[in-house]
């Protein structure tokens, strides 16, 4: 057994070091011929690869928006199942049908999200004799209901969070509920997973809100208005065990993956395996989750969702029937292509390995990466076209899983994940050190995105010291995330950076090439007084160059900075008093405006010769909007509701009307106690971001 | 920051500058007579008063308007001590109204003149004085700005003026129209010799108004500069308007209406500032090449996002911007007249360095003034996005002269389904205005290059640098269609009467609705994947930066007005 899992992990490190799997894609072992993956983006993608290396044709669904997404271009073919809205094209049975007998694919992949948990789907496939990759329709229907889902795992001898209760019917029987439970309270959708339409409520009054919002996004969502009230147990982390499962009642648990940090009940951060648990609390949870897995005669991979309170108690908190997004970092410490494992059970073959043969090897961070503004309640959806965009992946023990590429569109209707960044190391310290680089290195522009959040996250020293639970978010930014607070010496290192970003660029406008008509009597300047202007200090800066390297100095101190200077690339590689760093420049103009991303926020930064800013001072300042009594989009989306009229009085903190949009309702509140002057939107109607939506007098 | 330190400091640096040249004349032997050291103060005294103009209260009274000195814009605008000053000692001749007393004289008068580098390149400028008489215009102050254009012409280098005058210098009568006069007609003789840019820094009115309108660009200052004909006080006495200066003639207006500047900067400081970075981009005059710069931006770099930005709908919006900035270098892109006729697109950028002048159809702006009856609203919105009207025909035309004077190749980027109908278009003349942005295009002798990137339909494809208006290189991405016009009127006039008319639409786009019509008939050179684009057209100007081609011998041509 030593010897064996010796060779193993040596195998698994050279692979996973390539960001492969240790699996064996076995070509005489006869799985199927053509796989329908009914899902997009880069679940989608993932899934193609794999299947490409186990030699299986790939088709791909689209809706007429995705014609010429990277999932439709990597399958081998494609079908359009209907227009943008994902109710009339992923979530079309109907025409998923049709595609998978339209192309003859036997079996189907559903990703995550959309059908994947839907037993209906499964059931109708099943009639037609294509195969579901993924458990039967037993599990996901036991699985996929909250109540029944405890009851089993009561029986399997799963630990369940007490003050479980049943379904609600409305608003008053809500408190009541919650009441008897006691306070606080969770409420969320019975078929919803993850944290979609989750509400949490400590009174009787948010009970009631967390009610109607929870019923509405549930119904949109879930097309089931069904809802669930539990105990919430304050402080925990969420971890969660990997298991896989055959058809022949094997079943094994691929460890943990502990995804605490999270926004809105979203997972942002996850990481394998967890800091917190020791291998006694591993093994326990472990087995549970595959007892609850057999109770339930579950094949496929699955996950079972636990609570962890402070003292390592354990409470079930739901299985997911289907592959997870943050599947990778089990891929990366396990060496196992889940998604192959799922093809093969489904295809009837009993699981390769015992558990014994299941290795943590090293540690895997995920960074979810997302088209979302971090600055608003940790990120408000973005949308946009992906103007450049260029993954880390020159770095090693870097994966990148995406499903968009330069030019593609985040657009309103679909999750606004851009990737999923995952990188490996033999530490974690290596593992998180790999991901500062792989965050750094990360070029997406045209979108707003929460690589910000994430450098953070990641660097903090609670983050660090492993000190997380589900709340670390609003606890550590309790006055929500401002981005990167520079130390003193971040700021010199930002402002020697772009003072001499500019004087290069300066040096430049000036080689005109074989124009005999440039100035020879001029001569050519070696030193600089500039000022910079950074989150409103001034800073009066000189520089002095030497080659490729300037010597600036601030306040005393001298930065040697040094780098390639290549003002097109939009990776600013400098080497800082022999610190290497890499920053971006977003953009630089002729005023002297350079933004620079530097430890992932961006920084905006004025920079202008002595004689410019002595001169500012008489430059008449512009008088900002007044935006106490303007209410506008924070971000794209629709319309649902207005509850105002011009004319109306309402008081601070009011709603005033809801914005939908990736499936995330936002009420929109007031600012201030005011007469309502006019009314810019109406319910359906689709406004982007920043538009106006209410007057106030 | 101490306002009045930094004003101090700026001040030493200034006079510095001044004194350092001065050293360089024959330094004088103290043994002369008291005369002659009294002409030695003199100038020195006299040298002092034209740095100060108008004195320190009134460069503090320009201050508090947020505005700068003629001399502190001079010195932002050029490189560190490269200006070289004409004319300081130059006084009025006014000898009525008691002009003659010496409390009104001030050497230089209200206009700072020289001659200095912008990054190393010569150019001339004047900067009007408003701390002198308001700026007004003395017979003095037009021969000085006359002066520096003679020499910028012989030389062969561009002028810039930063206006900032309250009009003619009454004092004077028609001396000083004569003065205009003579801006205007070296104004007119320069044209097409060297690039002349006006920055509107101030007021600018009357007759001024002139000079800047000659010009090849007119930059404003937001806030603190107008330009109008008649002030508010008289469009109020004779046609009873109300209405205020910034209204009347303020960036905005001048910007986005009226079409007479070609952009507006946030304040002096913000405009200067990219004026030299404007400066970059143009030739010094006819006889020079289109400037090329140290690039970092790889010519062959590929572009994998133009592949998929033309939607599959043909009647559905994108950004042409996204083209420019994504085949340009680095992204830089110097729109001229972003706020106005939003349904072309111009500007100068660089392909491997070489200033090239951009031009493209808008998708995503609807065409301008449409005042089609409601019920043919829907029609206009849709198919007509991005047509040429009046005001970006216009628009275009005097973009796509300019580059071709000053020898800078011009670049097309097609996707137009017409020209804007209606009675609006038709009255406001459409046909002769049209007919500018054609006779541009067909005149132009730089190298042209031209890409399709999707409707081509009917005279637009023909006025929008089509190979038969000597296009040296035309493209088409596969997204292009060139036809008379789209699928649906086509086929409702082919098949008048027919009931198949969707079959017939279905042949017509078959046919039709694609690159190949055009590419049979050699009117396209080659249908390109849009990603190699900039690849293919910086190898293009490589091989056409030698391109010759002169039109037969005119007096001058006869562009329809």
């Amino acid at each position: 057994y030593l010897i064996d899992h010796a060779a193993f992990r040596s195998r698994c490190c050279i692979i996973v070091s390539r960001a492969q799997y240790s699996t064996v894609y076995d070509h005489n072992e006869k799985t199927f011929d053509k796989i329908l993956i009914a899902n997009r983006g880069e679940i989608a993608c993932r899934v193609m690869k794999t299947c490409k290396k186990m030699g299986i044709k790939t088709v791909a669904v689209h809706s007429d928006v995705d014609a010429n997404a990277v999932h439709v271009k990597m399958a081998d073919e494609a079908v359009c199942v209907g227009p943008a809205p994902t109710s009339k094209s992923y979530l079309n049975m109907d025409a998923i049908m049709n595609a998978i007998r339209q192309t003859g694919a036997q079996a189907v992949h559903p990703g995550y999200g959309f059908l994947s948990e839907n037993k209906e789907f499964a059931k109708r496939l099943a009639a037609e004799g294509v195969s579901f990759i993924g458990p039967d329709t037993h599990a996901i229907q036991a699985m996929g209901d909250k109540i029944e889902s405890k009851l089993i795992a009561k029986a399997a001898k799963v630990n369940t969070i007490p003050g479980f209760d049943g379904v609600v019917k409305d608003a008053d029987e809500a408190v009541r509920i919650a009441n008897e439970i006691g306070y606080p309270v969770m409420i969320k959708a019975s078929a919803g997973g993850g944290g979609k339409g989750m509400r949490i409520a400590w009174n009787d009054e948010e009970t009631r809100e967390g009610f109607r919002f929870s019923s509405q996004e549930a119904a949109s969502s879930f097309g089931d208005d069904r809802l669930l009230i539990e105990k919430f147990i304050d402080n925990p982390r969420h971890i969660e065990i990997q298991v896989l499962a055959d058809k022949h009642g094997n079943a094994l648990w691929l460890n943990e993956r502990e995804c605490s940090i999270q926004r809105r009940n979203q997972k942002v951060v996850e990481e394998a395996p967890s800091t917190f648990l020791d291998p006694e609390t591993r093994r326990a949870m472990g087995e549970q989750a595959v007892s609850l897995a057999k109770a339930v005669n579950y094949s496929s991979a699955g996950t079972v969702e636990f609570l962890v309170d402070s003292r390592k108690n354990f409470y079930f908190l739901e299985m997911n029937t289907r592959l997870q997004v943050e599947h990778p970092i089990t891929e990366c410490i396990t060496g196992l292509d889940l998604v192959q494992q799922m093809i093969r059970i489904a295809k009837g073959f009993p699981l390769q390995h015992t558990q014994a043969e299941i290795p943590i090897n090293g540690w895997a961070i995920e960074s979810r990466v997302y088209a979302e503004d971090p600055y608003k309640s940790f990120g408000l959806p973005s949308i946009g076209r992906l103007s450049q965009y260029q993954e880390p992946l020159n770095l090693h023990n870097v994966r990148v899983d995406s499903g968009i590429e330069e030019g593609s569109d985040i657009s309103i209707y679909y999750d606004p994940m851009i990737s999923k960044l995952v990188t490996y190391g033999a530490t974690r310290a290596e593992a998180l050190k790999k991901m500062e680089d792989a965050l750094d290195n990360y070029v997406i522009r045209g979108v707003t995105h929460n690589i910000p959040l994430l450098r953070e996250i990641i660097v903090h020293p609670r983050f660090i010291s492993g000190d997380i639970s589900t709340k670390f978010l609003p606890e550590v930014y309790p006055e929500g995330f401002k981005g990167h607070q520079l130390t003193a010496t971040g700021r010199k290192e930002l402002l020697a950076t772009a003072a001499s970003l500019f004087v290069a660029a300066q040096l430049r406008a000036q080689k005109f090439l074989g124009d005999l008509r440039v100035s020879n009597t001029q001569q050519e300047r070696r030193s600089w007084e500039l000022c910079v202007e950074l989150e409103k200090g001034v800073h009066m800066l000189g520089v002095s160059r030497s080659g490729a390297t300037y010597t600036v100095e601030i306040d005393g101190d001298k930065l040697e900075v040094s780098s390639d200077w290549n003002l097109a690339s939009p990776l600013l590689t400098v080497t800082l008093n022999g610190i290497h760093r890499t920053l971006q420049c977003l953009s630089r103009n002729a005023a002297g405006e350079i933004s620079l991303q530097y430890l992932g926020t961006t920084f905006k930064l004025r920079v202008l010769s002595k004689l410019a800013a002595a001169l500012s001072v008489h430059m008449p300042e512009k008088v900002p909007e007044d935006t106490s009594s303007i209410l506008r989009s924070p971000m794209p989306g629709t319309v649902v509701a207005v509850s105002v009229k011009a004319g109306d009085t309402v008081a601070e903190g009011q709603e005033i009307c809801v914005i939908e949009a990736m499936k995330m309702q936002n009420s929109m509140t007031a600012a201030k106690t005011a007469k309502v002057r006019s009314v810019h939107c109406k319910p359906g109607e689709t406004v982007g971001e920043g538009d106006l939506l209410v007057e106030l007098e | 920051m101490a306002a009045l330190a930094a004003v101090r400091r700026c001040r030493v640096l200034l006079h510095g500058a001044v004194k350092s040249s001065f050293r360089g004349s024959p330094s004088q032997p103290r043994s002369y007579s008291a005369g002659r050291l009294s002409v030695q103060e003199r100038i020195e005294r006299k040298r002092q008063a034209a740095l100060v103009g108008g004195g320190q209260k009134r460069i503090d009274a320009q201050h508090g308007r947020g505005k700068l000195t003629a001399r502190e814009r001079v010195a932002l605008l050029l490189d560190p001590d490269s200006f070289v000053e004409y004319d300081a000692f130059v006084e009025h001749r006014c000898s009525d109204f008691g002009m003659e007393a010496d409390h009104n004289k001030f050497p230089g008068d209200s206009v700072v003149t020289g001659q200095g580098r912008i990054n190393g390149r010569l150019v001339y400028v004047f900067s009007q004085d408003f701390t002198v008489f308001g700026g007004s215009l003395s017979g003095a102050h037009a021969q000085k700005i006359c002066k520096i254009m003679d020499q910028a012409m012989l030389v062969g280098a561009p002028v810039i003026g930063l206006n900032d005058s309250g009009g003619a210098r009454i004092q004077e009568g028609v001396e000083s129209l004569a003065g205009y006069a003579d801006i205007f007609l070296r104004n007119v003789m320069a044209s097409g010799v060297v690039p002349q840019i006006s920055l509107i820094m101030g007021p600018c009115a009357g007759g001024a108004v002139y000079s800047p309108a000659l010009t090849d660009f007119t930059f404003m200052v937001k806030d603190t500069s107008y330009l109008f004909i008649t002030g508010p006080d008289v469009v109020k006495s004779v046609t009873n308007e109300d209405v205020t200066q910034e209204e009347l003639g303020g960036a905005k207006t001048h910007t986005a209406v009226s079409g007479v500047a070609h952009k507006a900067f946030e304040n002096d400081i913000d405009a200067l500032l990219n004026l030299r970075e404007f400066f970059n981009f143009l030739p010094l005059s006819n006889k020079d090449p289109s400037p090329v710069t140290e690039c970092h931006d790889p010519s062959d770099r590929l572009v994998p996002g133009l592949d998929t930005l033309v939607p599959l709908e043909s009647t559905k919006a994108y950004d042409m911007l996204d083209v420019i900035h994504s085949i340009v270098d680095e992204r830089d892109f110097f729109e001229i007249m972003p706020n106005y006729a939003k349904n072309i697109v111009v500007g100068f950028a660089r392909m491997n360095g070489r200033t090239v002048g951009i031009v493209g159809n808008q998708p995503k702006v609807a065409s301008g003034e449409s005042k089609a009856p409601i019920r043919y609203q829907h029609l206009i919105s849709k198919l007509y996005y991005c047509c040429l009207d009046i005001n970006s025909s216009v628009k275009g035309a005097r973009f796509v002269r300019f580059c071709d004077a000053f020898n800078v190749p011009i670049i097309t980027f097609v996707d137009v389904p017409g020209f804007l109908p209606g009675t609006a278009q038709e009255y406001g003349g459409i046909i002769r205005h049209g007919a500018k942005l054609l006779y541009a295009f067909a005149e132009a002798t730089v190298p042209k290059i031209t890409i399709i990137t999707r409707k081509a339909y009917g005279g637009a494809y023909d006025v929008m640098s089509s190979k038969h208006l000597r296009g040296d290189v035309n493209y088409a991405w596969p997204s292009a269609e060139v036809a008379v016009m789209g699928a649906k009127g086509a086929v409702q006039i082919i098949f008048r009467g027919k009931n198949n008319q969707a079959d017939a639409e279905a042949e017509y786009v078959e046919k039709f609705a694609n690159p190949f019509p055009a590419a049979v008939r050699g009117f396209v050179d080659d249908i390109v994947v849009p990603s190699t684009t900039r690849r293919r057209i910086c190898r293009d100007l490589e091989v056409l930066a030698t391109k010759k081609q002169t039109n037969p011998w005119k007096k001058h041509a006869n562009v329809p007005l």
